[in-house]
């Protein structure tokens, strides 16, 4: 199997992690379930570092993210398909 | 049931009280900061001596106090130390911590400067540090079990990459050995806010967890609630790790509990600097998340090998604890590749799985127990930070 430029944890988590260094908006992605080991392709619509979150799905200001199949926090601003997922639009509903 | 690695085994020093140590030092304690200077002198005198200077020890009451004695008491104690000079300002709290050393039967001996001054406080303690390494380099490494090690774990500047790959390797690592008999430790109390659900069913029993949830509850409300600003912006989750991807506590969090693996149950709550007392298997420490107080504090209560998931390069280590990094970050290996001593960057390529990884981890900690500097050994990195509970008197 080729390189994935980003994993996502459970089958259940609305975003995934960027893998590689240097990755371009426009890229065609490789992304694997490290849960179940499937795969899916997305388009990276922002230049996102090394470790950022890519949005797995269209997402709007109020939804939770999923991430280890787990609540990590709501959005406070949207985010479409491809986009970087950040603390510019992610926030803990903690405080 | 036996399984690949009952049979390991490791080289260490077998100490008065029956624990194995994998280092071999002769330490010079000072009891308080204004005795630092008189330790450092002994160091420089001495050869195959390390003084360990820290800030405090002065006017500190009540739990705070216990806290500062059980760290430097549970340093002396290590079994990486072979033998111990404590030096304080007066003779009470000196012969405090040589006591509570000298219950594990290595030597110990203490000096104090008042009515003598820095230079006689110097000499005498010189004589005797000497006398000490003459001792302490004739002992010999004799062949342990893998059962007989205590490896602790905190991983720092964490990103999503150390969720990914370096936190499962530990987990990996403590689900083959906790079932061998080792003594485990993880903590970090503020860092498991967000998955404390999660944290609490992983306890041996209901009774332990609800203990567990207490404690993290209580440092939640009487220390973070109290001092807060704002929404621990840049503390919790840090710079560093927001620079690494992490956008959030909860998210931190789940990635760090990924240290504990999927088998193992915590047995019991330490307090800070506390040493086990319920047998092998995986404990929870009361502690700090910064890197080199909780460090510093699982050291303190016997644990002789540290591993260290980092993400984006935290360069930490301790005095007399050899500190094992461990990353999956690619930029990180590539760019400050010589404070990492396991690379499982292969595990975001997919080309190595989390198996080979524990084990890859397992060999380091096995060399590492023989005598293999760490990188951060051979770097120098010793840093001793204490935990301090609330101002002094």
């Amino acid at each position: 199997m080729s390189i994935p430029q980003f994993l996502v944890h459970s089958p259940k988590d609305n975003v995934g992690v960027v893998v590689v260094e240097g990755l371009k908006a426009g890229t065609e992605m490789l992304g694997v379930v490290t849960e179940n080991d499937t795969t899916l392709k997305l388009t990276a619509k922002h230049d996102i570092p090394i470790g950022h979150k890519v949005a797995l799905k269209p997402l709007k200001a109020g939804d939770t993210i999923v991430k280890y199949g787990e609540d990590i926090g709501k959005m406070v601003g949207d985010a479409g398909e491809g986009d970087h997922v950040h603390v510019h639009n992610l926030k803990t509903k903690r405080w | 049931m036996a399984s690949k690695y009952s049979n390991l085994t490791f080289k260490g020093y077998r100490r008065e009280n029956g624990r194995v140590g994998v280092r071999n030092h002769v330490v010079i304690l000072p009891v308080d900061d204004i005795s630092n200077a008189a330790c450092e002198a002994v160091g420089n005198n001495i050869k195959g001596t390390l003084a360990i200077p820290h800030s405090y020890g002065r006017l500190q009451f009540g739990e705070d106090l216990e806290l500062h004695f059980r760290t430097i008491i549970g340093t002396g104690a290590n079994p990486n130390v072979a033998a111990v000079i404590v030096i304080g300002i007066e003779p009470g709290w000196t012969q405090r911590i040589v006591d509570g050393i000298a219950k594990t039967g290595k030597p110990v001996a203490g000096f104090s400067i008042e009515q003598n001054g820095d230079l006689r406080t110097i000499e005498q303690a010189s004589r005797r540090a000497k006398e000490f390494v003459h001792w302490a380099t004739e002992l010999q490494r004799e062949e342990c079990s893998i059962s007989e090690l205590w490896v602790s774990t905190k991983c720092g500047e964490s990103d999503t990459t150390t969720g990914l790959g370096s936190c499962p390797t530990v987990g990996n690592m403590y689900d083959k050995l906790i079932p061998e008999g080792i003594h485990g430790v993880f903590g970090e109390t503020t860092e498991i806010t967000g998955a404390e659900h999660i944290c609490k069913e992983r306890a041996a029993t209901p009774e332990i967890g609800e203990r567990w949830y207490k404690m993290w509850k209580a440092y939640q409300d009487d220390v973070i609630e109290a001092n807060k600003v704002d929404d621990l912006s840049e503390s919790q989750p840090t710079k560093g790790n927001i620079e690494g991807g992490l956008s959030t506590i909860e998210e931190k969090a789940l990635g760090n509990l990924e240290k504990i693996g999927r088998t193992s149950t915590y047995i019991d709550i330490l307090e800070p600097a506390e040493a086990p007392a319920k047998g092998p298997g995986l404990y929870f420490m009361d502690s700090s998340s910064a890197a080199a107080e909780c460090v510093t504090l699982m050291a303190a209560g016997g644990y002789v090998v540290h591993t260290f998931p980092t993400g984006q390069g935290n360069v930490v280590g301790n005095p007399i604890v050899p500190v094992i990094k461990i990353s999956a970050n690619p930029r990180t290996v590539r760019t400050m590749g010589e404070h990492i001593d396991v690379d499982v960057s292969g595990i975001l390529r997919r080309d190595m799985t989390l198996d080979p990884a524990g084990d890859a981890l397992i060999d380091m900690i096995v060399r590492t127990a023989n005598g293999r500097n760490t990188a951060a050994e051979a770097l120098g990195h010793r840093e001793f930070s204490m935990t301090k509970l609330y101002r002094s008197a």
